[in-house]
Parts: structure tokens; C-alpha cells; sequence
């Protein structure tokens, strides 16, 4: 009874009002497109009651908890979740995330006849599991809103159900999911195994049994205690795979082309930035927190995946005609460059949170280009969705100068080109691990980026410059741009995504002093 | 805020916001936007001239300082910090006049989308303008790749043949180029930790610092080769002539021009003065790879027969010569370097004009197809014939002044004194294909498909136009010429501070054992002006 009083005493459920506030607004969605008379012509509600919905409660949470009242850090729900500022930043970084998902997504099924109130539904759940993920303090807790987040992008990935590509990515990420899944389960049922047991082999424990053995502070003491231990190691290797899935990093990637090419286009913009950002943040937590007290033997492990997704993710993408197939493998390099800040956050020396801030500074740059790539990549209107080639982009420039503006910017600041913001922060990224002395590293990366230019310019190239008359007659039967539409709170959307790309390039004070 | 920190500013901000409003087609006829660009590429021009001539000649370190310093970068010690010293201001007021030069070619080249055009040359020159009179390290990039990416852009929609793909190449290239050098400019941030990241503060942290030679050489190592490539050096160059030979003229005036001068401004200003050991360990190793700048590229410059692509060899080979001037280490070679860069600049950008000029008449690059048109054309013949003269290095151009000092530092130095000999041949080589290039344009029988053109009075001489930029580059190279000691004496007051490290060791130095004894014929010290003599008097 006394226990039970404790627990109830600690679930302090305003905590996660946001969280909350996002599953009621994903319920009122569903039942809003339940009631709605569609057989007699009315609009369904849903889907801007959603983009509504999620603009009010990220504005909210922008300036609540980021800007008036910044939290402190603190754990609720008996160390299930810990709360501070890092995560607050975060949880308005998905709650922005899946704002613009929403809006780009109201604009897509309608123009390609799809269910609207499952959509915004399955995001927002999805967004939600996605802040209590990055918010745990659990392994329990990490593992159950990482299959909340894992499910609804099943459903999301395979929305599309009259397209094959659609569900053939869907089985695909559920297939890839499934294994990733796993393989972090069993790393952390090797931790918990030899973290609950103290008669097991080889392990030293001083005392500190009363503990929960799976939440992060207790497995941080347990694994500095006994850093050399086998079955541990392999644990923390599992949990890692687990985690190197959801950020796309070798040996782990393959699923990346195949999944983005198939899914709708602001499916595919949700996982390449909310899903990796979560893989990220989770990973920073975790090297962080539990995994602190081993980075000797994790350092070289990421060094080496680090400058194995970079590699493999620029010349990949380099063979790559189709746009689509060729962002999802840029964003392999993208997620090897972020592997270098999360190792740079591990050396730091003293306790500086520099390079944390950097690695938001650089997934917020990378949120901003990418939704607005994505977002110009889903208005145009080829025969078959996907098929997203570089052709397909042939002079846009003078057919549409806005869209092709918008696109370049996007496609340049991904490319780490001045005055976007994009280069700042591979500049910070530079600066940063050069303190950290991981030179090797930092060559992969420069190199990385120099060959990445081939195929962001080769596309810029197909935008901008006019063909040549040779090559006039093999172009398109069906210009896909012809006949495209916008409403102007899309493009107003997708310029002041451009705008900040560019404003943010030029001047970083509003960061303050974060770098 | 004075007058001078105003023009400074609007030198740099009125062609970026003259640029933003033909961009986004503010104004939809070429009539007005001829004359925004004609205002603000003037502005500049006016500018550079009028801070060249207002800098106070007696004050050491910067002048017209304009410090902005909420960046959001301050924990990396970035502030917007502007200003000229010696070295730059005469860099910035070339930047000027070649600017004025390639902006009034655009306006009356007759491009479509003219007001694109204008745009992105515009950017570019806002881009020049703010890398030579910025302090801060990371603005001084900045500004560099504000010039570099219209560049890309422009050749890519203007271009002539293999417009894409050299692009591309262009791209890929430069960006490497770039990413190396921001990697060291970096790396020297990280490091030394300055209060400020600029030329004066880092030197003050290296100073108290001591930095290790064996980082020092690291560190200079990724400059050399990151701004080497930028500057086109020997076995990095190839993208250079390709890239002037695609490129629109007022682009290839610019980059050729001003651009590239980059790299170089970058090592005399910052990486030789601040690493001397790094600039000792690479000195042996640059030096013969300017010397495959002078003499292989200079050879491969004399086997073509396009006229742009002769220029753009030629210009990449001069760069050997400024190479030449950075590898020996002392103040009397990096002087020299900067006087020819200035020089270089100018006549480079003339003789890609005259080219244009030549190509608007005879449709033609090809100096086979050419011939005989001294006789139509006397006056660009006469700027063309000039313009060759003062690339050789003829004396009564800046130029000359450039290479004479380059030489006279190389003579210093027993051990130098082979890389002077070779180096010497490289102005015969020049003249091979200067002079052969006028012979073969200007003098003799006209081919027969030109001399149709020649008879139906299809080629006409200079027109206003086209005579104003010419004019105006051809008085600056001449003045700077005649009257070199306006631009050695500030050049020679900044240099001669930086380089008191290097000068020591250098002077010190004794004549290793290997050097041949038949190069004693080649002492030319005993005959020639001592250094100081030569920066600093006008009667040389």
C-alpha cells in the first residue's frame, strides 16, 4: 500500500500535459473524420483542426518552456522519465517537426485523393511517442515509446495502399524495423541480465542493489564499475544497432533509399527528420548517461561507423538519378556527421555543452532544409508519385521561378553552402570536433562533403541551367509542374522555411551563446 | 560612424542590395536595372579609389574599422569586423576598378535575362569587395564564397560549350579548395583561441602561445594546398584555363582578376606571417611547384591557339610568379607578391575584355581565324598590344615591379638562385605567346572566312563603351607603373612588421654546401638596389 501511495505520489501527470494534449487533439482528429458527412460534399475538418491544433500547441510550448520558463532538470514517474531543458528543446523541435508534416500532408492527400483523419492522427500519436522517447530515463520506458513511434510509422510508411511502392516500403521497414527492434531488446535484456544478477559471472557490484536495474543512472555506475565485461559489451553493442537503425548509419542503412523512395513524400520528410532526430537525441542520452563510463571502447566503434555511413552515404548517392532515393541516402551522410558531434560530445573537454548544442543547431538546419525539399518535391504531379527523377526537374528555374528558388535554397543549405544556414552549422560541426582532436573524422567529413556537391549541384544544375537543344526530344511527355497549385499558407510556409535557412546562415544571435 | 566607414560598408552592401532587387524583379524593365548597375558598380569603384587615396599612410594596421559584434558566433571569437590595411587597400581598390571593368562589359554585353545577370555579377561584386576589406578570418571566407558561388551559377546558364560539366568541375574542385582552407582557418580558431579571430589578435596569441613548428607546418600545409587550389597552383590548376574558357567574360574578368587573388592575399596576410616555421617547412616544395606554375603551364599556355583559353593559361601561370614571391619567406618577396597580384589583377582582366572586344567582331576565339585587323581596328590593337606588354612584365607597368622584386627576392638567396634562372625563362615564355598571339590577331593576312567580314565593313573599332573600362584598367596599370610607390610604401609598412621573424632567419641564413658554383654568375646582389631602397623609393 505504502509503495503504491509512493508511486501514485510521483506520476505528476502535468509533466507531460503536451504529450497528452497531442494524443486527446490525435482522438478528436479521428472522431472529427468519423462524424464528418462526407457523402454529402463537406471538407473534412481534420486536417486543418490538426494544423491548427499542433501550430497553437507548439507555440505554446515554444514560449512556455523554452523561452519563460525554462525546466529544470528532474525525473517523474519513479525515474521513468526525466525532464530538463535539452528535452524541452527537443519536444518543441517534434511538435514544429510534425506541424509543417501536417500542413505539407493536408496538401498531398488532397491532391492525391487519400484519407485525411488517419494521417494527422497516426502523426501526432507518432510526435508523441517521439517527445516521451527522448524524455525517458528507462530502458522500459525507451523500449515502449520506441514501438509507439515504430508502429505508427508502419501505418504511415504503407499509407498509400493503392500504390505497390507504398506497401512494398512499408513491409520493408517493418521487416528492417522488426530486426532493429530485436536487436535492441536483447541488448537490453544482456544489460539487465548482468545488471540485476549479482551472481554472475565476472561482475563487480558495490551496493548498489536497492537500484532499478534498467534505469539509466543505475547502469551508468554498474557500467563504469565493470567496463571490460563481455556480456555487457555486447549488450551495449545491441542497443547501439538498435539505435544506429532509427538514425540510418551503417552497417544499418540499407532500408534508407528503399523506404524514402516508397513512401508518400511527407512521410518521408517525417522520417527523415523527426525520426533521426529522436535517434539522435537518444543516442546523446545514452552515450551520455549509461554508456559514459565505457566511451573508450565506444569511441572507436563510432569513429568507425561514422566515416563508414559518411562514405557510404556520398558515394551511393552519387549513382543516384532518382531525387528521392538520392535524399535518403544524403541523409545517411548527414546522420555520419552527426556521429561525429555525438563523438565530440562524448570528449568534450570540461563539461561544455557545446557540442550538444551543436548537433540542435544542426538538426534544426537540417529540419528547415529538408522540410522545404520535401516540401516542393511533393507538389509536383508526376504519373506515378515516386518516380521522382532528375529530370523531372529539367528548367525548372524558368517555369516556376518561386518553387525553383525555394528548392535551391533547401538543396544548397543540405549541401553546407554559404550564406545558408547549413554551412554554419557544418562549420560549427568542424570547429567542434577539431576541439575534440578527432582529425580522422574530420577528414572523412570534409572529403564527405566535397563529394556530396556532385549530386546537391547535379540537381541544382538540372534546375537552373537551361538543357541543351540535343537532348530537347527525349524530355518529358507530362510536364508534372504544369499543372500544379498551391494554396498561399503552403507557400507562405515553404518561403519562411527558405527565410529562415537564410536569416539563421547570416546571423546566429538569437542561439545566444549557445556555441 | 564617419565617411569613410560608410563608403566601406556601402561598397560592400550596395551591389548585395542593388543585387536583391534585380533578383527578385523589383523593377521589370533593363532600363532602370542598366542604371542600378551602373550606380552600383560605380559605387565601389568611386569607393576603392577614395579609401586608396585617404588611408593614412603613416598608421600601421587598420584603418576605417567598422566592428559589429553580435554575431551569434562570439564563443567562436567571430565578430563582423571590416577595415583596410596596407596590403588590402590597394587589393580593394583593384577589386574596384576591375569591378567597374566587368560591370560596364555586362551591362552592354547584350546577355538574355540580363537582369539575372546583373544580379548574380552584382552579389559577386559585394562578395569581393567585403573579402579584402574584412579582418575577421571568417568573414574574409564568407565573402569569398558569396564571389565564388555565382560563379559557378553564371558559367553554368552563360557558358559556352561544356557549360555543365565544367561547372561541375568547377564546383567540385573549388569546394575542395575551400573546405581545406576553411579546415585550417579553423583549425588556427581552435587553437590559438584569440580573443578576436583577425590577423592582429591571433598574431599577439601565437606570439605568447609558441606554437610547435611541426603544428605550425600541419596548419600551413592545409592552407597552401586548400588556398592553392583556389589559386590554381601547378599540379591543381587544370580546372582554371577550362573554367575562363566557359565562362562569360565579366566573369572570367572577376575571377581571374580578383577572386583568385583570394589564396594568395590570405597567405601573405595571414599563414606566412603567423606560422614562419609552417612557411620554411613547405618553402622548398612550393617553390618548385611554382616553378611548374612558370614553366609547365607557361609552355602549355604557348601551344593554344584559342585566344581565351591562351589568356587563361596565362594568367594561372603568372600565379607562379606570386607563388614564387610567397616560397622565399621574406618581406621583399611577399611585397613583391602583393604588387603583382594588384598588377597581375588589372592586366588579366583587360586582356579578357579585349578578348570579348575581339570575339564581339570576328565571332571567333580562335587566333587562326583571326588575323590583319590592326588595320580596322587600330585603337583595340593598340589596348591589346598594351595589355600583352604589361602582362610580359614590360617596364612602365605595375607588373614589372611585381616580377623585378619577385626576382631580386629570389636573388637574395644562393640557394634560390636556380629557381631565379628558371624562373627567368618564364618571361621569354611569355613573350613567346604574347607577342605571337598580337602577330598572329593583329598583323598579316586575314584568314579568308574573316577577311568576307573584314570587306562588307562588318568590324568596327571601339565603341564608347567598351573604350571607357579598357581605359580606365590601362591608366591604372600605368600609373601603378610609373608611380609604384603609392601602393610599395604601405605594402612595404605592414609587410616589413610581419615579416621581422622571417627576415631574421632568413638573412641569416648561410648558403648550404649543394649549391652549384656556376650560379655565382648569377649573384646579382652586388648590382642590384637593397630591398629597402627598392620598397621605398620612387625613383625605381
Amino acid at each position: 500500500m505504502n509503495s503504491f501511495l509512493t508511486f501514485s505520489n510521483d506520476n505528476i501527470w502535468y509533466e507531460i500535459w503536451p504529450e497528452l494534449a497531442l494524443v486527446l487533439g490525435a482522438v478528436i482528429v479521428l472522431s472529427m473524420d468519423l462524424f464528418s458527412k462526407r457523402e454529402r460534399g463537406f471538407p473534412s475538418m481534420a486536417g486543418p483542426f490538426a494544423i491548427f491544433f499542433q501550430g497553437l500547441l507548439f507555440s505554446f510550448h515554444l514560449f512556455d518552456y523554452l523561452a519563460w520558463h525554462p525546466t529544470f532538470d528532474r525525473t517523474t514517474f519513479s525515474g521513468m522519465l526525466s525532464q530538463g531543458f535539452k528535452g524541452d528543446v527537443m519536444r518543441s523541435f517534434f511538435l514544429l517537426s510534425s506541424f509543417l508534416v501536417s500542413i505539407l500532408g493536408h496538401r498531398y492527400l488532397k491532391a492525391n485523393l487519400l484519407r485525411v483523419g488517419e494521417f494527422h492522427h497516426l502523426t501526432m500519436l507518432a510526435t508523441g511517442g517521439l517527445m516521451l522517447l527522448c524524455q525517458s530515463d528507462h530502458f522500459l520506458m525507451l523500449f515502449v515509446s520506441l514501438e509507439t513511434v515504430a508502429l505508427c510509422f508502419y501505418s504511415l510508411v504503407a499509407y498509400d495502399r493503392e500504390s505497390p511502392k507504398s506497401l512494398e516500403a512499408g513491409i520493408k521497414y517493418l521487416v528492417f524495423g522488426a530486426l532493429s527492434s530485436s536487436l535492441l531488446l536483447f541488448g537490453i535484456v544482456l544489460l539487465y541480465g548482468v545488471g540485476a544478477n549479482p551472481e554472475v559471472w565476472g561482475a563487480r557490484f558495490t551496493g548498489h542493489e536497492s537500484m532499478d536495474p534498467l534505469s539509466f543512472s543505475y547502469l551508468h555506475t554498474f557500467l563504469a564499475e565493470n567496463p571490460d565485461h563481455l556480456l555487457l559489451r555486447a549488450g551495449v553493442v545491441l542497443v547501439l544497432s538498435g539505435m544506429a537503425f532509427k538514425i540510418g548509419a551503417a552497417p544499418f542503412q540499407i532500408w534508407v533509399p528503399d523506404v524514402y523512395h516508397g513512401s508518400p513524400m511527407p512521410v518521408t520528410a517525417f522520417l527523415a527528420v523527426s525520426s533521426k532526430a529522436a535517434g539522435f537525441f537518444v543516442l546523446l542520452n545514452l552515450v551520455q548517461g549509461p554508456f559514459g563510463g565505457i566511451s573508450d571502447f565506444l569511441l572507436p566503434l563510432l569513429g568507425f561507423i561514422a566515416t563508414f555511413t559518411i562514405f557510404f552515404g556520398n558515394l551511393a548517392a552519387c549513382a543516384q538519378r532518382n531525387v528521392k532515393r538520392m535524399l535518403g541516402l544524403s541523409g545517411v551522410a548527414h546522420a555520419g556527421y552527426l556521429l561525429v558531434a555525438i563523438m565530440a560530445s562524448m570528449l568534450f573537454p570540461g563539461d561544455s555543452d557545446r557540442a550538444v548544442w551543436v548537433l540542435f543547431f544542426y538538426l534544426f538546419v537540417y529540419m528547415t532544409a529538408s522540410f522545404s525539399v520535401f516540401g516542393i518535391m511533393g507538389l509536383a504531379r508526376t504519373s506515378e508519385e515516386s518516380e521522382h527523377d532528375f529530370s523531372n526537374y529539367c528548367n525548372l528555374a524558368e517555369k516556376r521561378p518561386w518553387m525553383a528558388f525555394v528548392l535551391v535554397c533547401g538543396i544548397s543549405s543540405l549541401a553546407g553552402i554559404p550564406p545558408f544556414a547549413g554551412f554554419i552549422s557544418k562549420v560549427l560541426l568542424i570547429s567542434v570536433a577539431y576541439e575534440a582532436e578527432l582529425y580522422f573524422s574530420l577528414a572523412a567529413m570534409i572529403i564527405g562533403v566535397v563529394i556530396s556537391i556532385f549530386y546537391y549541384f547535379g540537381w541544382i544544375r538540372e534546375i537552373c541551367f537551361k538543357p541543351d537543344k540535343l537532348h530537347d526530344d527525349d524530355s518529358l511527355p507530362v510536364d508534372p509542374w504544369e499543372t500544379v497549385t498551391t494554396s498561399g499558407f503552403v507557400k507562405i510556409v515553404l518561403i519562411s522555411l527558405t527565410m529562415a535557412s537564410i536569416v539563421f546562415g547570416l546571423w546566429q544571435a538569437p542561439f545566444g551563446n549557445s556555441f | 560612424m564617419n565617411f569613410d566607414q560608410i563608403i566601406l560598408l556601402g561598397s560592400i552592401f550596395i551591389p548585395a542590395l542593388a543585387s536583391i532587387v534585380l533578383f527578385l524583379e523589383i523593377c521589370k524593365s533593363d532600363k532602370i536595372a542598366k542604371k542600378i548597375a551602373y550606380f552600383s558598380f560605380g559605387f565601389p569603384f568611386i569607393s576603392g579609389i577614395l579609401l586608396f587615396l585617404r588611408f593614412d599612410n603613416s598608421l600601421e594596421g587598420y584603418d576605417f574599422v567598422v566592428l559589429f559584434s553580435r554575431t551569434g558566433l562570439q564563443e567562436l571569437n567571430i565578430h563582423f569586423h571590416l577595415g583596410l590595411n596596407g596590403i588590402s587597400s590597394p587589393l580593394f581598390a583593384m577589386a574596384g576598378i576591375v569591378g567597374m571593368g566587368a560591370g560596364i562589359t555586362a551591362i552592354h554585353s547584350g546577355v538574355d535575362r540580363l537582369r539575372l545577370y546583373l544580379a548574380l555579377l552584382l552579389f559577386m561584386q559585394s562578395g569581393l569587395m567585403g573579402l579584402f576589406a574584412s579582418i575577421d578570418l571568417f568573414f574574409y571566407y564568407l565573402f569569398h564564397e558569396f564571389a565564388l558561388i555565382p560563379t559557378f551559377i553564371m558559367i553554368g546558364i552563360w557558358g559556352s560549350r561544356d557549360r555543365k560539366s565544367i561547372a561541375l568541375e568547377l564546383t567540385i574542385y573549388l569546394t575542395l579548395g575551400a573546405l581545406v582552407s576553411l579546415g585550417g582557418l579553423i583549425a588556427l580558431n581552435v587553437l590559438v583561441d584569440a580573443p578576436n579571430f583577425d590577423f592582429p589578435s591571433l598574431s599577439r596569441a601565437v606570439s605568447e602561445l609558441g606554437m610547435e613548428s611541426s603544428v605550425q607546418s600541419n596548419i600551413f600545409g592545409l592552407l597552401l594546398f586548400g588556398f592553392g587550389i583556389l589559386v590554381a597552383l601547378f599540379p591543381f590548376h587544370t580546372w582554371a584555363p577550362r573554367g575562363y574558357d566557359a565562362a562569360p567574360t565579366s566573369v572570367s574578368m572577376l575571377h581571374a582578376g580578383v577572386l583568385k587573388k583570394f589564396g594568395l592575399y590570405g597567405l601573405i596576410q595571414i599563414a606566412s606571417p603567423l606560422l614562419p616555421d609552417g612557411a620554411m617547412f613547405w618553402s622548398p616544395l612550393l617553390l618548385w611547384l611554382a616553378l611548374g606554375n612558370v614553366l609547365f603551364v607557361g609552355l602549355v599556355a604557348v601551344s593554344q591557339s584559342n585566344l581565351k583559353s591562351m589568356i587563361g593559361y596565362g594568367s594561372v601561370m603568372h600565379m607562379g610568379y606570386c607563388f614564387l614571391g610567397i616560397a622565399v619567406c621574406s618581406s621583399l618577396g611577399a611585397g613583391s607578391a602583393v604588387m603583382l597580384m594588384v598588377a597581375h589583377g588589372l592586366s588579366v582582366s583587360l586582356m579578357f575584355m579585349l578578348a570579348h572586344n575581339l570575339y564581339t567582331r570576328t565571332g571567333t576565339f580562335e587566333m587562326d581565324d583571326m588575323g590583319g585587323m590592326a588595320s580596322k581596328t587600330p585603337l583595340l590593337a593598340c589596348f591589346f598590344i598594351a595589355a600583352t606588354l604589361a602582362t610580359i612584365g614590360l617596364p612602365g607597368f605595375g607588373n614589372f615591379w611585381g616580377e623585378f622584386g619577385v626576382f631580386l627576392s629570389l636573388g637574395e638567396q644562393t640557394q634560390h638562385r636556380l629557381f631565379l634562372f628558371l624562373a627567368a625563362l618564364g618571361i621569354i615564355i611569355s613573350a613567346i605567346f604574347g607577342l605571337r598571339a598580337v602577330a598572329k590577331i593583329f598583323f598579316g593576312s586575314a584568314s579568308e572566312a574573316h577577311s568576307s567580314r573584314k570587306k562588307n565593313n562588318q568590324i568596327s573599332d571601339l565603341s564608347f563603351f567598351e573604350m571607357i573600362p579598357a581605359g580606365i584598367i590601362l591608366a591604372s596599370l600605368l600609373f601603378l607603373g610609373l608611380w609604384p610607390v603609392v601602393v610599395s610604401q604601405r605594402v612595404d609598412r605592414e609587410i616589413q612588421t610581419r615579416f621581422e621573424s622571417q627576415d631574421r632567419t632568413y638573412f641569416s641564413q648561410t648558403t648550404p654546401p649543394c649549391c652549384p658554383p656556376e650560379q655565382e654568375s648569377l649573384d646579382l646582389n652586388s648590382s642590384l638596389p637593397s630591398k629597402e631602397k627598392f620598397l621605398s623609393n620612387p625613383e625605381y
